[in-house]
């Protein structure tokens, strides 16, 4: 037994599983687990109880209509990845979902479970912050902007849960990561989006948590070509450095990836619905 | 302690087992199933790979009352010594194990791609076992052997759910 001993529960009704998340301080809601399970063996967080929240209606499925794509929390990525409705209506979405560590944690890991984790070398964060998507919780609805907070850390409190991802139906999105080989994990990202909320990028790895790339942003706005983003760079200060990257490295990555990602943006852009079917 | 039940390689199996029992454990200890390895413990190198309905997963990164009423699917209920299924025989002819260790993950791996049709070319076929290691081969005779069963008996690697 590798795994430190808990009590297993896997409520059917979001009430129910909600009370077991308060009746114990230690509880912790298990989502698909590659992140989690791999955390229990290594005794780096030791809950009481663990909630599966497989079974929870109100966490699953997938709705598109013609301004927005709904995706619930607990989606797997290998569903994100090949869902039909999904690559038409955000194709660098399902594109990033493919890429998600391997085939064998793409069936379990779920979108729900990256976001709330927010591990800056995580890919959904840099989506979820380029696509300008809003967060439906237990309690409330959150803005991109607003949930991811810093490094592992996001607006949810104690006991509240991510139930859907609404992410705005783009004109124009692409996505680029510089994964670490070995692990699969992003060194830096950047997300390219053009939409009804305007031009957003988002920066994903390069530093301790998710951010925009305002400068980037501003160019694009008024000229979503190549062209506009000549000369651009990211300040290093702030950034992380490690054994993989030095800070001014993944500055240099964040601007090229950027360019690259609106290459994408460009080249593919998704299937409109101008009415609603 | 829990009561789950699993029906594996379509046979029921029902155990009380500690909430923390992985799936590997569950097939190994109390299943008595030890074609399905434990390799690195830490969800990279796909030793334990088998299929809860119809998927590939990694069994010692699931613990077994997640899948308590699946179907799981491993190595021993692929094929038989005397009736290998086609990817176990093409791993055979394509000399695509040495020491074995990893060749039960391999193997349940390689229906996976073939399932899902990403069989497609050698790059899309590395590019899917990026989750499985192997220290001996160097990968070519796996990869010939999932791309051979591919293009010659894509149908023996369906789901139980799959449409016909």
């Amino acid at each position: 037994m590798s795994v430190p001993d808990f009590a297993y529960r896997r409520p059917a009704t979001l009430a129910e599983a909600l009370d077991l998340l308060r009746s114990d301080p230690e509880a912790r809601a298990l989502a698909g687990g590659q992140t989690l399970i791999p955390a229990l063996k290594q005794r780096m967080t030791r809950p009481s109880i663990l909630v599966d929240l497989q079974s929870i209606p109100e966490m699953r499925g997938i709705e598109v209509d013609a301004d927005r794509v709904s995706i619930g929390a607990m989606t797997p990525h290998a569903v994100t990845a090949t869902d039909p409705r999904i690559r038409a209506a955000i194709p660098a979405l399902a594109a990033m979902a493919a890429r998600v560590s391997h085939p064998q944690v793409r069936n379990l890991g779920t979108m729900g479970g990256s976001i709330a984790n927010n591990d800056p070398a995580a890919d959904y964060p840099a989506a979820v912050l380029g696509l300008g998507a809003e967060i439906e919780t237990t309690r409330r609805r959150i803005a991109a902007d607003d949930f991811f907070l810093g490094l592992f850390t996001t607006a949810l409190e104690p006991g509240e849960l991510v139930l859907r991802i609404h992410f705005p139906r783009p004109d124009n999105c692409g996505y680029v990561k510089f994964a670490n080989p070995a692990s699969g994990y992003v060194t830096t990202g950047a997300f390219v989006a053009r939409g009804p909320a305007g031009v957003r990028v988002a920066i994903n790895g390069a530093g301790p948590v998710v951010f925009r790339f305002t400068d980037a942003e501003a160019r694009l706005a008024g000229d979503f070509t190549p062209a506009a983003l000549d000369g651009l760079s990211l300040p290093a200060a702030g950034l992380n450095s490690d054994i993989h990257a030095s800070a001014a490295y993944r500055a240099r990555l964040a601007a090229v990836g950027t360019r690259r990602a609106l290459a994408i943006a460009l080249a593919q852009p998704p299937e409109q619905i101008k009415e609603s079917a | 302690m829990i009561e789950v039940t699993i029906a594996v390689n379509g046979i029921e199996q029902r155990h009380q087992v500690e909430d923390r029992t992985l799936l590997v454990e569950f097939l190994r200890d109390q299943c008595g199933l030890t074609g399905t390895n434990i390799g690195c413990d830490t969800t990279q190198c796909g030793c334990c790979t088998v299929h809860v309905d119809g998927r590939a997963i990694k069994s010692c990164t699931l613990f077994a009352a997640q899948v308590d009423g699946a179907e799981v699917v491993t190595i021993e209920g692929l094929g038989q010594p005397e009736n290998l299924h086609p990817m176990q025989a093409a791993f055979r002819r394509h000399h695509a194990l040495q020491c074995g260790y990893c060749t039960s993950g391999m193997i349940m791996q390689g229906v996976d791609i073939v399932r899902r049709g990403r069989a497609v070319d050698e790059a899309t076929i590395r590019h899917e076992l990026e989750g499985n290691f192997c220290r001996c081969t160097g990968y070519q005779g796996i990869v010939e052997a999932i791309a051979e069963v591919a293009r010659t008996a894509p149908e023996s690697c369906k789901a139980s759910g799959d449409a016909a």
